[in-house]
């Protein structure tokens, strides 16, 4: 079963924005939609390494904003023509709070 | 043999067990019927008829005196139940005991009122009972002003009944658009354009504060300082489960009445019903499950085994007038799918959202006849693979062909209207082309069709497409992106000529196929709103590219580059020592000098970025703007003040013009260049606007590049003032801000519209004061340091969370 961990409120992140979660294995983007929906990804596209964090977020996607690649946050595809995927994470929320898998962070514990 | 069943509430979930229960079981039971209100059961959900003057009470009375008599009722209205002794089974209210065998439990809900200071003041009220209702038809006299907090169903509905009846009423709602647990942003939008169309003031975004007022409310005050006069304040901002009698006799209670599929309590005597109860976690609110409650409790009353299976409800708004439907799940979520249909011109808005091969959730505006149709489809989670294509068009086309985008187009007759500003049919779009006019522009010159306002453009392209088959490559003037399928221009010239002053409303306006737009598409609008309406967009950060959403520019390695803006390229060694300090103390990995007259400190972390600011705001430094799509830099030459050539004083005019300037969006960089003579060190006729002294006055010449394209400046016009070139400077750039492209540089925007036409607005001065004076209303607005703005919530700038550092700890 996964573990969830409490990564701040839901109104810390702006509608159609995102925030960051570090982690000892890098950086986790963590979005919010115009509909409240919240989806974490690795914050880093493939392509050359651009912070997707800071990206345009319309409707369930991102736009990189080093070379505009689209990634579609549920599945972390790259849209359209180009190829690559960044890893997704399960996140939700829960009376107002994000909630983010605890994998994330044990990883580094055990290390 | 009889039993003893004690129902207490007499509303309509109860009322609905009632006539169940009757039906299958006549003789079965000796019924008291407790209810707190002095009277019978009645329709509660047509209240808002009633108020709105449409209908009187005794057209919504379900069960009358006669109902319950025929049927042996105990009624005891007015009557509250005080207690529930479940140990001897007895229900007390205050004129003594009434014992059961069975007791429903059926309180319903209580309304939600916010803990503002005023909240007890004569004159605020709910909406829940016929007493709430007459305390608002007493108020709602004409003239009278009247304030609903809560714009949800209930809110909605007690607004347009207030409305009807004469008063002036406002909504305040806290969330960004109303109804947002039924209605998407768009669908929003269109019910507040309709509402404030019936003359109901919608304040979306507002949070109350406290109600004024000494011995009886006089007003409403917001947390932004709004203050809206009132007469009467209605609370609707939602409902709780009364459950303080069954919390007292220490049933199951959470956030409702637990109850089981058979909607027994935790006490296998008592069940409970209504909005009272919660099953699987979920309250309800609305009808449809209520009744199916009912119908359930009264067959497991009569000994019948039933299960209580809550279905998918849909929401109408019984707002005459207003036409909307929502049902099912309309969450984005993944793996979900949207089909969109929108018709501006009628106000018509659909979505359906789609998971799989399955209907999820159905919003409609404006059209509603096909609700109860998707709402089938969504119930019974019937395969719409076959007939997706179709779909949204309702069950009138469901399974049928493929449309042929230029079928319908075919069979226009040669005197079907296509133009209607210009009313030109297309018969004659037929003939000219044929007289030559094969591209749109050719055609708009011949025939002005789609040439006002644009929204047939797309129209007339299938009618030529249609003519010239292979020979019409449409579209030399491609839409923004895929969202749309009308130009930057279309879209400009729409949103002043129909007043869109919202992201939202253009996009339901001008018929976006797309939620929430694309990387492309929202920059562009943002900026289209800000420069048309300075005064009352206002700008959506989120709808930014990063660089201007973070006022830095951003690096390969996701780190920034901080400019702070040098005045005119002139600077001092306090300045050069703050930055220098500001460098170390970054540990700034560059500092490198600019093409433009200033310094770059490059390699910047974003959580560094707030405190930085402060120290070059504390040196008096302000940003520059290096990121914007908007003034970089005026580069200047010494001028008279030093220069052995100089004819004027060409640095004090680039300061000037700098701070005359800074702070202004635009639709791509704009660069100055101020040179002190012909010699032109500060490089001023290969950039956007250049300026060059001479002895008799300021030449000022625009349309240069020096980037992808390299370009010479044009001379647009002499001046012979400072202030003149002040004057038409701002002038020529707010003629720029209001009518180019988005990221289109001066040379670009000039090519296309030609320098003659430019030099007409500004040349003639009434036109040329005008722009000025809109430039500096602008600025009035916008000519702020974003740093500072900033600087001042540093945490926001920081990881959300930081697992690395509690490691560590």
């Amino acid at each position: 079963m996964t573990h969830f961990i409490d990564i701040g409120a839901l109104d810390d992140i702006p509608r159609q924005g995102a925030r960051v979660v570090r982690v000892a294995s890098g950086c986790i983007a963590v979005f919010r939609t115009a509909t409240d929906r919240v989806y974490a990804i690795e914050d880093r596209c493939p392509h050359k390494g651009g912070p997707l964090s800071e990206g345009i977020v319309h409707g369930q996607a991102v736009t990189c904003p080093l070379h505009a690649m689209v990634f579609d946050l549920n599945t972390g595809q790259a849209q359209g023509a180009d190829a690559g995927q960044v890893r997704t994470f399960a996140a939700r929320v829960e009376g107002g709070r994000i909630l983010l898998d605890a994998a994330l962070m044990a990883r580094q514990s055990a290390a | 043999m009889t039993q003893k069943l004690v129902v207490i509430g007499a509303g309509m979930a109860s009322g609905r067990m009632l006539e169940h229960l009757f039906a299958i079981a006549p003789h079965a039971f000796d019924v008291t019927l407790f209810n707190a209100e002095a009277r019978g059961n009645y329709n509660r959900i047509m209240l808002s008829p009633v108020l709105s003057g449409e209908k009187v009470f005794a057209d919504i009375v379900t069960h009358d005196a006669d109902w319950y008599a025929t049927r042996g009722v105990d009624c005891r209205f007015g009557e509250a139940v005080v207690k529930i002794d479940r140990a001897n089974r007895v229900v007390y209210s205050n004129t003594g005991g009434v014992p059961y065998e069975r007791l429903v439990i059926a309180t319903g809900s209580a309304p939600f009122i916010i803990p503002v200071p005023g909240k007890d003041l004569a004159g605020v009220c709910t909406y829940r009972d016929l007493e709430d209702t007459n305390a608002m038809i007493a108020a709602a006299k004409p003239g009278a002003k009247a304030v609903v907090i809560g714009g949800g169903l209930l809110g909605l509905e007690a607004a347009a009944g207030m409305a009807l009846r004469g008063a002036e009423v406002t909504v305040i709602h806290l969330m960004g658009h109303l109804m947002e647990r039924q209605l998407d942003p768009a669908a929003g939008y269109l019910l507040q354009r309709d509402l404030e169309a019936k003359g109901i003031r919608v304040h979306c975004k507002g949070a109350t504060k406290a109600i004024l007022g000494t011995d009886r409310v006089e007003a409403v005050l917001l947390e932004d300082g709004t203050v809206y006069d009132a007469d009467l304040v209605c609370f609707a901002v939602g409902i709780r489960p009364e459950t303080r009698l069954a919390n007292d006799a220490h049933l199951e209670v959470n956030r409702g009445i637990v109850v089981n599929d058979q909607l027994t309590t935790s006490d296998p005597a008592i069940f409970a019903i209504g909005e009272c109860v919660e099953h699987e976690k979920q309250l309800f609110g609305l009808v449809a499950p209520l009744y199916d409650q009912a119908k359930v409790l009264a067959a497991t009353l009569a000994g019948q085994h039933a299960v209580f299976a809550p279905v998918q409800t849909a929401t109408k708004l019984k707002v005459t007038g207003v036409d909307l439907f929502s049902a099912g799940d309309f969450a984005d979520g993944p793996g979900r799918e949207d089909i969109v249909f929108r018709d501006p011109g009628r106000g018509i808005y659909k979505r359906l959202i789609l998971e799989g091969n399955r209907l999820l959730g159905a919003v409609m505006y404006g059209d509603t006849t096909d609700g109860a149709w998707f709402f089938g489809l969504i119930k019974d989670g019937t395969d719409i693979s076959d007939m997706r294509d179709t779909l949204i068009f309702g069950p009138a086309f469901a399974g049928g062909p493929r449309p042929d985008p230029l079928a319908a187009v075919a069979a226009l007759p040669p005197e079907a209207e296509i133009c209607g500003c210009n009313g030109v049919c297309k018969g004659r779009i037929v003939d000219a082309i044929g007289a030559g006019a094969t591209t749109l522009d050719l055609m708009r010159t011949a025939t002005k069709a789609s040439a006002s306002c644009g929204t047939c453009t797309g129209l007339v392209e299938q009618v030529m497409a249609l003519t010239l088959g292979d020979g019409f490559s449409a579209n030399a003037n491609p839409p923004i992106c895929k969202c749309t399928d009308h130009t930057h221009e279309d879209v400009r010239r729409l949103i002043k000529s129909m007043g869109l002053k919202s992201i939202p409303a253009v996009m339901q306006e001008l018929g976006w196929t797309t939620i929430g737009g694309c990387a492309s598409c929202r920059p562009a609008l943002n900026y289209y709103l800000i420069a048309d309406w300075p005064t009352e967009y206002v700008d959506d950060r989120q709808s930014r590219f990063v660089n201007e959403r973070n006022h830095a520019n951003i690096q390969k390695d996701g780190t920034y580059s901080v400019v702070p803006r040098m005045w005119g390229g002139v600077t001092t060694p306090a300045e050069l020592r703050a930055i220098a300090d500001a460098a170390d103390k970054y540990n700034v990995p560059m500092v490198k000098v600019t093409g433009g007259q200033r310094i770059d400190l490059l390699g910047v972390r974003k959580e560094d970025l707030p405190a930085m600011w402060s120290d070059l705001n504390a040196a008096g430094m302000v940003s520059g703007h290096a990121y914007s799509k908007g003034l970089r830099t005026v580069k200047t030459c010494v001028g008279t003040e030093f220069c052995r050539f100089g004819t004027q004083d060409s640095t004090g005019l680039g300061i000037r013009l700098e701070k005359l300037l800074w702070g202004s969006w635009a639709p791509a960089k704009v660069k100055l260049g101020v040179s002190g003579c012909p010699r032109n060190c500060a490089e001023a006729t290969c950039t956007d606007i250049g300026v060059v002294c001479v002895d008799s006055g300021y030449e000022i010449s625009v349309a240069g590049a020096a980037g992808m394209d390299v370009k010479e400046t044009e001379f647009l016009i002499k001046a012979t003032t400072e202030a003149e070139v002040m004057e038409i400077i701002a002038a020529f750039v707010q003629l720029y801000r209001e009518n180019a492209r988005y990221l289109h540089r001066i040379y670009k925007w000039v090519t296309k519209v030609g320098l003659d036409w430019c030099r007409e607005q500004i040349a003639d001065p009434a036109r040329r004061r005008a722009l000025y004076d809109r430039f500096m209303l602008s600025q009035s607005i916008y000519q702020k340091d974003p740093w500072a703005e900033h600087a001042a919530e540093p945490a926001v700038w920081a990881p959300i969370a930081d697992f690395t550092l509690r490691a560590a700890e």
